[in-house]
């Protein structure tokens, strides 16, 4: 609980993590937990996980606990899946305004839909430690956008202190739609639509005779690396992921949906989703929602209210939460406090939330649910990635903190550069020698 | 990426402790004087020019509190915002004041009764870095009003000349923020930014109507990364920052001689100095009138500042952004000046990069004065969250603050840096009736205001759906009237 006190093990405790065997470090058995499953559940007092070759085998009340498993006492306290972060630029990104280390975006590429985020993720990022430290094992990464409504390809990852970051490359397409797909395309939102349909057209053509399908240049609409990149989200095998806003726009989108029923759609933002919420739910199409936006920052969010996952929900919306254009490269830790805000807001009278269970579930199995990953992460589920951590009390609370992590099995060191930091300045003036001999 | 002046890069520095407080308060009362008058009521013979200068506020407030009931809060948790509390115990206010606060009150004739029972009541929070108003909802460039981005001195400008007083942000920011009052300050694009406005959160026809009455003006000003980034990229100075601090030095050396021009003039009369606006805003800084808010991320150009600020003989208030305050707590208790911080914005660009959690326990832990604001039209929804965050990781590294005084960080410090403690800030008798009530304690996640009060006039009640307020701008939008 206070890391002050591990620090002196802390370097050793990472050492052993990158050379540990894997076989024997990535089974774990917790018990006597308060147990969130993640999937919506309610939390099960006096449960049991066990992680075996960094895989959950078992969750729930009664499990026995294998021979030979390590076996940790959670003394009550909350247990549950790590937090996937939902929308986010982690890994890919160490300071925004440091353009040599920002690989979000590549505003002079001719390729847009090619681009695979997948090879700039960077384990060592210093957002990685710090999310890690706050309960976060898992992270939708997507590519910005620049020059066409396509960003490219993004991943999930994971937040472990190894040097496998990835999860799952090329996991989905992302585009921008609305006012930045519309600048994008040149101008508007029709402009934007008729990109989107010529791709489809020209991914059609590629897909017939792929050697035939020549780049001419800058005259290309769609490169053919950026034509080859959308085959499978065509043909329905890759999610695409779409920023979208206003209702209208919502619904267009649906509309696409409809016509070409292959798209896995998935919309992200989505600030007026709550008053297209039955069509979108109809349409079986899940969002992944900025939580707490509830200004029109633009107009295409005027409706924007705090509400809008609690109704999208209500009517039956697959939603989850994500931080789209909200500090996405560093701060998907807020999401814990976010979905805390959603519970907060059952109790206020004409506002709709969630419960706590509702809540939990918004930032770890809905988001991986939403990407077709419901089966790999998000949850303590048979099966998924041993991604678990032990928290010092309600995780959603805003003086939580996660005590233990473990991600596929492997138990993460949790020091951070800004908790060094701390202990260089816990008193700020120098003593015998400069503050750059203390360490 | 949104790196810009606008909110990430602009925290300047409060005054600091306990003596800075009253120098602060001593500028909040006096400070706002019309103009130089003859010397009060003395039967001194005015100077030759005393009066003949020019209006210190041409701009006044038209602020009027609203009217309230006398309400008495009972069973209630309090936080008194100056580092008391109590369990179980009673508020009373009336005609716009706090009457009394203690464990037990007896009703007066005709009060409204509240029972608290499991709530929690504050002072209402206050903000000492806001740009609603200046890069108000919605953010298009027709609003966008924040930043006179045309040379890195802009002291001639007033943020209150830009201030939308129809921003949406403003509802948003009392009835989920339980915010009552905020400085709109310029932006950090130029050194010297220009002046802020604090004022009431209360919507009113006139940026005028919100201004808090009485209330000091600040000065704007930047240190680091956007001042050279923003005229460096124009190919002028300053492009470094030495380029800064040069800039800043001659301008106030320019100051320095319009202040003893006009203090002669005042003094002993003759022919007026030629006016200068910008001047005008240093001078009231050389003259202790208005309170300097610098933008200021380093440690390093902290230290600088603060002997600049001697150098020219004025003193700064707050740094404001001070993520690496915590580097020089000791310095900034030394020189009185205020550190107002985030609770865990971090890493968004270089000189935010060393920005830790633990920046508002430790600099309480070295008696510095600090204090919580948002930058941010959504973090102001939250400053009583952010504040519990960084409280949480303070005591995770072993520094105990209690609640009550956390509280401080959320009202009597910032109302300290802005010169209007006298006013408000805390829950003691004869202030401003500034009060929120928490339906839980307000260091949960869970909790939210239920009912908001300012200057004793009921303007928020979770339970009554007309007492939302709504912007002309929402008013027949998709969504206007609902819960936000």
């Amino acid at each position: 609980m206070k890391r002050l006190l591990t620090l002196g093990v802390a370097p050793m405790a990472l050492a052993l993590a990158l050379s540990a065997t894997p076989a024997a470090a990535q089974s774990v058995a917790i018990v006597n937990a308060k147990l969130v499953i993640g999937d919506g559940s309610a939390p099960i007092d006096g449960g049991t996980v066990v992680v075996r070759d960094g895989k959950v085998v078992a969750a729930g009340r009664g499990i026995a606990v294998p021979a030979n498993v390590e076996t940790v006492d959670a003394g009550g306290r909350f247990v549950t899946p790590g937090i996937v972060a939902g929308f986010t630029r982690m890994g890919i990104v160490e300071v925004d305004g440091v353009e040599q280390t920002n690989d979000a975006g590549a505003d002079k590429s001719p390729f847009h839909a090619a681009i695979d985020i997948a090879p700039a993720v960077n384990p060592k990022t210093s957002s990685i430690p710090l999310n890690r430290a706050e309960g976060i094992t898992r992270a939708v990464v997507a590519p910005d956008n620049n020059g066409s409504i396509f960003a490219g390809m993004g991943a999930v990852i994971d937040l472990g202190a190894d040097r496998n970051a990835v999860t799952k490359p090329r996991a989905f397409q992302f585009m921008e739609y609305g006012e930045t797909g519309a600048r994008a395309a040149g101008g508007s939102r029709p402009a934007a639509i008729a990109q989107f349909r010529n791709a489809l057209v020209q991914v059609r053509d590629y897909s017939r005779n792929p050697n035939g399908y020549a780049d001419v240049g800058k005259e290309a609409l769609l490169t053919r690396a950026d034509a080859e990149a959308l085959v499978p989200v065509v043909a329905g095998r890759m999610p695409l992921l779409v920023h979208v806003e206003r209702a209208s726009d919502i619904l267009v989108l649906l509309d696409l949906k409809r016509e070409f029923p292959a798209l896995k759609l998935v919309l992200v933002g989505a600030s007026e989703g709550w008053t297209v919420a039955r069509e979108i739910a109809a349409a079986g199409v899940p969002v992944i929602a900025s939580a707490l936006v509830d200004l029109p920052a633009s107009f295409e969010q005027l409706s924007s209210t705090q509400s809008n996952v609690g109704r999208m929900k209500a009517a039956g919306v697959m939603v989850g939460i994500g931080m789209i254009n909200d500090n996405e490269a560093r701060q998907a830790r807020l999401e814990k406090q976010y979905a805390g805000n959603l519970v907060a807001l059952t109790k206020i009278p004409g506002a709709t939330g969630l419960n706590w269970d509702a809540a939990f579930a918004a930032i770890t199995s809905v988001t991986a649910e939403a990407i077709g990953m419901g089966g790999e992460i998000g949850s303590l589920r048979p099966g998924r990635h041993g991604d678990v951590v032990i928290w010092s009390n309600d995780p959603l609370e805003l003086d939580a903190a996660a005590m233990t992590v473990y991600i596929d099995g492997v138990k993460q060191p949790l020091t951070t550069r800004q908790e060094l930091l701390r202990n260089r300045y816990m008193q700020p003036q120098e003593g015998a020698l400069p503050k750059a001999y203390e360490r | 990426m949104s790196i810009g002046f606008r909110s990430r890069s602009l925290a300047f520095r409060v005054g600091g402790v306990i003596a800075a407080v009253s120098l602060l308060s001593a500028c909040a009362t006096d400070g706002k004087a019309e103009r130089p008058k003859s010397a009060g009521s003395s039967s001194k013979e005015p100077a030759p020019g005393m009066g003949k200068g020019y209006a210190h506020d041409p701009f006044p407030s038209t602020y009027k509190r609203y009217p309230g009931t006398p309400t008495l809060l009972t069973n209630v948790t309090v936080f008194d915002g100056e580092g008391g509390s109590m369990d179980r115990g009673s508020v009373l206010f009336a005609d716009g004041k706090i009457v009394a606060v203690g464990q037990t009150i007896a009703a007066p004739a005709g009060a409204t009764v509240i029972d608290g029972t499991g709530k929690v009541v504050t002072p209402g929070i206050i903000d000492i870095h806001s740009h609603l108003g200046d890069y108000p909802s919605p953010g298009v460039q027709a609003n966008s009003d924040g930043n006179e981005a045309t040379g890195p001195v802009t002291a001639d400008v007033w943020a209150e000349h830009s201030v939308w007083p129809q921003d949406p942000g403003f509802s948003r920011a009392l009835v989920n923020g339980g915010v009552t009052t905020l400085q709109i300050l310029p932006g950090s694009a130029n050194l010297m930014g220009g002046r802020s406005v604090v004022i009431k959160n209360v919507y009113a026809r006139t940026e005028q109507g919100m201004k808090f009455p009485g209330a000091p003006y600040g000065l704007k000003m930047a240190c680091g990364e956007n001042p050279k980034r923003v005229y460096g990229s124009k190919g002028r100075e300053p492009s470094t920052r030495m380029g800064n601090i040069a800039v800043d030095r001659q301008t106030w050396a320019k100051a320095a001689e319009y202040k003893r021009k006009w203090d002669k003039y005042e003094k002993d009369g003759g022919e007026a100095p030629t006016r200068d606006i910008a001047m005008d805003t240093l001078r009231g800084v050389l003259a202790g009138e208005i309170l300097v808010q610098n933008h200021c991320y380093r440690a390093d150009e902290m230290a600088i500042v603060l002997d600049m600020a001697k150098e020219f003989g004025y003193h700064v208030g707050a740094f404001h952004h001070a993520v690496e305050a915590y580097k020089i707590g000791d310095l900034l208790k030394a020189n009185g000046t205020c550190a107002a911080v985030w609770a865990d914005w971090w890493g968004f660009k270089m000189e935010s990069y060393d920005a830790i959690s633990e920046n508002l326990a430790l600099l309480q832990n070295a008696g510095a004065c600090a204090m919580i604001h948002s930058d941010d039209e959504n973090g102001i929804q939250r400053l009583n969250q952010e504040v519990a965050k960084a409280l949480a990781a303070g005591r995770r590294a072993g520094i105990q603050i209690s609640d009550a005084t956390a509280w401080e960080w959320l009202t009597i410090n910032p109302a300290r840096a802005l010169g209007i403690a006298d006013k408000t800030g805390s829950l003691k008798p004869g202030k401003m009736a500034d009060v929120v009530l928490w339906n839980g304690n307000p260091f949960s996640v869970y909790a939210r205001p239920e009912k908001i009060w300012i200057d004793g006039a009921m303007l928020y009640d979770a339970d009554n759906p007309k007492l939302r307020p709504v912007s002309d701008f929402e008013l027949g939008q998709p969504g206007a009237g609902d819960t936000k």
